[in-house]
């Protein structure tokens, strides 16, 4: 980026996989990619599988405890898991979607169209796999503006040359 | 005295260093940006963030819940 190269500052790279499209799984990349382009770092994102998902024009995010018996949300002073057979329950993603976005509002954590809009605007690179947008049968109109389309040999090629490399 | 204020209260990671770095994007070297924030993640984080972008860390206390930090620009 100019900054760095004007400032003197050591300069990085990094580039970033994103493979998964759910809500929770969609902040670790942006978050990363966002703060590394605010320390002058050269960012690359190439977006595969169903993290495709979160380069969508329309990107409504969900969350499901199914099969994360990690997940902890906390209640009323205590920490409360939800049993597979009640996430599998009609409307319990919807419900633990609903309950995450409000969490995070009240805690001041940026939505991840806050996060993908600043990371357009800090000129991250930002790439959707072909291979893809053909599998899932995706338009690159569906996508925002400014996005590249590339493949594995783009994906190697950048992470040949950044830093940092992260599998997400 | 701070040529420029930004007031991240209430934000989360990694939002107070992103907007510090939007306001630093539109300021003068050596013009100085005061920062306020309730974030304690925050105090490492800005001390990082100066070492990596060259920019100065002149101050980074606490009074009360909040963390205030002066960063000159380089």
């Amino acid at each position: 980026m100019l900054d760095s190269a004007t400032d003197g500052s050591n300069s990085k790279s990094m580039s970033i996989i994103v493979t998964k499209g759910t809500l929770d799984w969609a902040y670790p990349p942006f978050i990363l990619g966002t703060t590394g382009a605010a320390m002058d770092m050269d960012v690359t994102m190439f977006f595969t599988f169903y993290g495709l998902g979160l380069l969508k024009k329309d990107m409504n995010l969900k969350l499901s405890t199914l099969g994360n018996p990690a997940m902890e949300m906390p209640m009323m002073g205590k920490h409360m898991a939800m049993p597979n057979i009640i996430g599998g329950l009609p409307g319990a993603d919807k419900g633990v979607t609903a309950m995450m976005k409000s969490m995070m509002a009240k805690k001041g954590v940026a939505s991840i169209e806050d996060l993908r809009e600043a990371a357009v605007e800090s000129e991250v690179r930002l790439i959707a796999c072909q291979m893809t947008l053909d599998l899932f049968e995706i338009k690159d109109t569906d996508l925002i503006d400014g996005v590249e389309i590339g493949g594995a040999a783009t994906a190697l090629e950048v992470a040949g040359k950044t830093d940092i490399n992260y599998f997400m | 005295m701070a040529d420029q204020t930004l007031d991240a209260k209430g934000l989360n990671c990694p939002l107070p260093i992103i907007k510090a770095k939007k306001a630093l994007k539109g300021m003068s070297a050596s013009e100085i940006l005061a920062i306020e924030s309730t974030d304690p993640g925050s105090v490492a984080d800005f001390a990082a963030f100066c070492r990596q972008t060259g920019n100065e860390l002149v101050s980074s206390e606490q009074s009360g819940d909040v963390y205030n930090f002066e960063i000159k620009k380089s």
